[in-house]
Parts: C-alpha cells; structure tokens; sequence
C-alpha cells in the first residue's frame, strides 16, 4: 500500500478543461470517495491516476514515485470498471490470474493467489465459468478479485455498484467496506451517488467542474458545507434552500415571511443570501432529531402539504415563505394534508450561503 | 377451447413442414449448379450435351481427371502450376489483406483522427468500381513497370481488391470488444500490444476469419483480371486455366468440369476448418449484460 498525491493535476481537451488543477493527497490505507454530478471531472481524475488518460499538467505521485508518464501497467495499481471489464474469452480464475501471467508467475503461484482471492470474496465455486454464465454481483465480486489478486499499492474503482440494483448494491457497499478493512487498502473511489460516498469514505471530495469544492470527512461535508452546492448534494433528502436578505437583523424571505439571523454568523445588514437548514433541523414540536436545549430553536405554525410516510419517518412537505420545505417527522404519527403543526426550526444547525458566491458564511 | 388450441397446434406444424419443405426445395436449386459439375466431369460430352439432359447418368469415368494430370499432348493441362501460382497468390494476398485490415480496422474502430468517416467512405467507394473496369489500366500500368504475369503483379492486385472489405468487416468486429477491456488488461500489466493480442485479437477472431475466408475466396475464385494479368504457366491461376479447355472450334466441357471441381475442393476444405472460429457472440458477459 501507498499514498498518493496530486498536485495542480490538469486535464484538457482542446478548449474544453475537464480537471483544473486539483491537489489531493490520500494517505496510506485511506478510503477517499470522489463524488459530483456527471461531467464534473471525477472519473477523468481517476483515469489519470490508472495512467489511462494522460495528464495536461501537474504531478502524480504513489508512494514516492512520480508516475506522471509511466504507462498503466508500471504504476501497480487495480482498477475496477463500472462495466467489471472481465475478459469473456476467460473463466474466473484465468480472469483474476490474468496480472500474474502477464507478469511471469508461476502456475502454483497463480493457483494461490486466486484461491486466497476467491475464498476472501466467496467465489470458489465459479472459478471455472466464464463472466457469460455469472450474475450481475457474481461479475462485480470477480472484478474485485481481479483488482485484489495484484497487489496493487492503490485500489481504484469507478463506479463499480452503478449496474446493480438497489437491494445488491447495498450488500456489496458493505463488502467494499469489509474488504478495505481486511486489506488496509489505499482506495480511490469515484460516484455520483453521495450515499455511498458518505457510508464508503474515510474523506469524500466532492467536485464541480473539473475543481475541488470541498475535501472532508463525511460528518465534515454533511455538518459544514463550504457551498451551496456541497450542501445541495450531500444529504437525503436535499438540504432546504431559501433565499433571503438581511434586513433588520433578520432574514426576510421571499414572501415577506421573516427567521432570526443564525446564532454564530453574522452578516451585514441589506446582505443577499441563501438559508440553507435540513429536513432533520426542521421538524414538527415533539418529532424532531435533536434535543432542544440550548439550540436556538424558532417556532412557525404551518399548515402540511403533503406526507411522504415510510414507517420509520414521515416526511413533511410545508409551504413557507415563498418555497416549500422538507420536514422530518421522526416517531410519527399519521398527518392529514392541510393539517397545522407546530414546526420547530434549529436555527443553530442552520446554513447562510453567499448569494452570489455560493460560498458558506459559517466561519 | 380445446378446439382452437388444437386447431393452432395443427396449423403450427403444419407451417413448420411447409417452411422445411421450401427451404428443401431452396437448397436443391442452390446446390444443383455443384452437383451438375461434379456430375459433368464424369461423363462424355455426348451425355453433357444431350437435348433433352440426361439426368441419371449411364456411365461414370474418370477420364477426365486422369487426362488432366496427363502430360500436355494427351489432353493434360499444367494443372500442378496452376494450383501452385493460384495458392500462392491466394494466400500471400488473404495474410497482406489480412494484416492490414486488422491494421485499419482496429484504427478505425479505436482511434479518432482527422478526415476518418472520409478516409472510411472513400476505402468503400473503391469496391463501386467493379473488377473488370480496372483491367485495361492496370494492363498498361503492370506491362510499363513490368509485373505482367508475375506472383508479385496478382497478389498486389488481389490485395488492393481484398482490403477496403476486410477492414470493414474487422472494423465492425472490434467496435463490438469494449475498450475498457483493453484499458482493464493495461491496468493488469499488458503493454498496448499484448493487451490487444491477449485480449482484443481472441474477441476479434470470428471476424476476422471471415475476412480471411471472404478474402482468400475472391482471390481463388477470380477471372476478369488473372486472364488479363497473366500470360504463361509461371502466373496462370486456376480459373484462366479453365480456357486451356477451349480449342478454336470446340469446348471439353468434361474437362473444364473437372477443373472446376479440382478447383472447389481447396476452397472446401478451408471454409470447413476456418468455420469453427466463426463462432459469434464470445463478447457478451464482457459488460453488464
């Protein structure tokens, strides 16, 4: 295993730049998620870090070794495609062999490596089939297989649980999670899904055309946004955004309707803004998430739109203040629509965004 | 109820048995040029010529065989030469083809590079031209530099006629192995070359097997050219030697028979061994799926 280390990495296409000049450094047994929406340069990143793509400028280094021009195969590196990219021509144990052979092994050496390989993902008994006879995990696990047969220093995947559903997918998240815990292994894994960043990740890098928004630990991104978009993406359901300006020491919503200015944050008066609070900071009096005490809470009686129940939790759907906000109702109870609750909101887990910038205004 | 079911039962067999007989039926007029061949290269031109044809023939000989393989004087014809000068230019010219339509398919179907779907388009239009429209030009061009009746003047005609097809089809056959296959042997230590040897060339081979056959044969089987291009023993293909069978008033039908069975057999031969790598649909389970 190693670290890993970007610095000013930058990738062009023509006109078109994809990654600019992203620094990132993974330490050693770390698991890093990129995530952002399609397009924003994630998986351009990890193809530079296979060596598949080559870079515009900057360095890339595992370990100590600028590996900048080396080709894919000099890095010692595994990636694990979104497609798997099993060889179908070869069954699962030639497949999970294949580095070895190419590398000069001998055949006994092979055998054990996929063995070992096999029993720590439970795929022994496919070994002789080809990728055409396995199911959809069956495929993945193999592809891991792959990945962990070659002892790589870094482990890259690319959105490797895309192609299963929903039910598959969260069984082989705690594989991966297993599986990083068994082997120590530096990860570098790429999605658009922000669950699995944040149930996956040591540190999640969330990115936006081709840059770095924020680096942080999953409690850092969900706590402390640094954007709007940060806060936007991660979470479910999406954070509650209202725009507001700062009149009076409060903030005045669309429609006239008024909250305090957040506890901690202080912006200048005639300020444009953007409040952002989650569902679980917004809920009904006695349904809410987090203890009361000491949080400065501000009370509304709102009227329900619509109730999303899903036994554990209801979710609220309540018109304020020119926009429609989520609440989450937790022990709940059954809601008519138009009924009138008492809504608590935390003000003191609440967010300002700059209005222009994007930029958070917690310091 | 029972009724319908059994009445749509019946119907259904009885449309498989008409289909099975039409394609009986099909078959027999397909093959029956073959085997009017074969069947002409046992008996008398008598017999052949016959009016109303004779069907069941009285009597089989293989005269015509053994006279072929005769010296010249007792009806024999350099057959040997033939079958040598034809192999050669048929063979060299299907692994030329072959190597640079595997070249031009992979680049085609990988790489992206200036004027591409133009390069593409004009490789196709050179097969609008049909064969014989090039003979004259080609007549002065091979007689200037010297490569009249020679191997070397037909493998490169036979070539340049061979590859704007085998790169299509090869093109076609690597577009469907994904290219994560390749990067994924990359990333498990290939260099560029062994990935595509290891990995994309295996997934490529029905294709191009096809190419080759469908290479190999027009080079076997061509005429309008080779009997423009070749003029003695050391270069004439099997198919000029048909014309050995024509004297100025008469044509052997039963020899020139003969050598066209002498002919189909190599062809045979290689579309049965080359057929088992022709086997289609190794790609899938690559992907998803």
């Amino acid at each position: 295993m190693a670290t890993l280390t970007l610095s000013q990495l930058d990738k062009s296409y023509g006109a078109f730049h994809a990654v600019k000049a992203i620094d990132l450094d993974v330490s050693d047994g770390e698991f890093v998620a990129l995530v952002g929406p399609s397009g924003c340069g994630k998986s351009t990143t990890l193809r530079m870090i296979a060596g598949l793509e080559e870079i515009s400028s900057g360095d890339i280094r595992i370990g100590t070794r600028v590996v900048n021009d080396l080709p894919p195969r000099d890095r010692n590196i595994s990636m694990v495609f979104q497609s798997y990219a099993l060889y179908p021509h070869m069954t699962v144990a030639e497949n999970m062999g294949f580095t070895l052979k190419i590398a000069g092994r001998d055949k006994a050496e092979i055998d054990r490596a996929v063995t070992e390989a096999a029993r720590v993902l439970e795929i022994e008994p496919l070994l002789d089939r080809r990728p055409a006879q396995l199911s959809g995990g069956q495929r993945q696990r193999v592809a891991m297989g792959r990945a962990i047969v070659r002892d790589p220093d870094v482990f890259l995947f690319d959105e490797p649980l895309s192609n299963l559903d929903a039910k598959l997918r969260g069984q082989m998240r705690t594989e991966i999670k297993q599986l990083h815990a068994r082997l120590g292994a530096t990860i570098v894994y790429v999605t658009h899904d922000q669950v699995e960043a944040m149930t996956l990740a040591d540190r999640i890098v969330i990115m936006k055309d081709g840059r770095i928004e924020q680096v942080g630990t999953p409690d850092e991104v969900f706590n402390h946004p640094a954007s709007l978009f940060v806060a936007g993406f991660i979470g479910s359901p999406p954070m509650n955004m209202a725009p507001a300006t700062v009149q009076g020491g409060r903030l005045v919503l669309g429609d006239g309707a008024a909250l305090p200015v957040p506890p901690d944050i202080t912006v200048p008066e005639g300020a444009r803004v953007t409040l952002g609070l989650r569902p679980d900071d917004l809920y009904p009096e006695g349904h809410g998430i987090h203890s009361e005490d000491g949080h400065a809470v501000e009370s509304r009686e709102l009227a329900v739109d619509i109730s999303e129940p899903l036994g554990n939790e209801t979710l609220l759907f309540v018109p304020f203040g020119g926009s429609t906000w989520t609440a989450r109702m937790l022990n709940p109870r059954a809601v008519r629509r138009g009924e009138t609750l008492r809504f608590h909101f935390d003000l003191s887990r609440a967010h300002l965004f700059d209005a222009d910038t994007g930029q958070s205004l917690r310091t | 109820m029972m009724d319908a079911n059994r009445k749509s039962r019946i119907r259904k067999r009885l449309t498989d048995w008409a289909l099975t007989g039409l394609l009986f039926l099909a078959m027999c007029i397909i093959c029956l040029p073959g085997l009017w061949i074969v069947l002409n290269s046992l008996r008398p031109t008598v017999e052949i010529m016959a009016k109303p044809p004779v069907w069941i023939p009285r009597e089989l000989s293989f005269d015509a065989y053994v006279a072929m393989f005769s010296g010249v004087g007792q009806g024999g014809i350099p057959v040997v030469q033939y079958f040598r000068n034809s192999m050669i230019i048929a063979v060299t010219s299907t692994i030329i083809s072959l190597a640079i339509g595997m070249s031009g398919g992979y680049a085609f179907a990988r790489y992206r590079f200036r004027f591409k779907g133009g390069w593409f388009l004009g490789l196709m239009l050179t097969r609008a031209v049909p064969g014989i429209a090039l003979s004259l030009p080609l007549f002065f061009l091979y007689a200037r530099v010297g490569l009249i009746d020679t191997h070397a003047g037909m493998i490169l005609a036979y070539t340049a006629l061979n590859i704007p097809f085998t790169i299509w089809l090869i093109d076609g056959f690597f577009r469907q192995v994904p290219k994560d296959l390749a990067e994924a042997a990359q990333i498990d230590g290939c260099t560029r070359w062994q990935a595509f040897w290891q990995v994309e060339f295996p997934l490529a081979r029905p294709g191009i097997a096809s190419a080759g056959i469908f290479a190999f044969l027009i080079s076997w089987n061509e005429f309008a050219l080779a009997s423009q291009l070749t003029r003695s023993t050391d270069s004439k293909t099997l198919p000029v030697g048909l014309l050995d069978y024509t004297a100025e008033f008469t044509i052997d039908w039963r020899g020139m028979c003969a050598l066209a069975v002498v002919m189909i057999i190599p062809a045979l031969l290689l579309t049965y061994a080359v057929q088992k790598h022709l086997v289609s649909g190794l790609t899938s389970g690559a992907i998803k799926g």
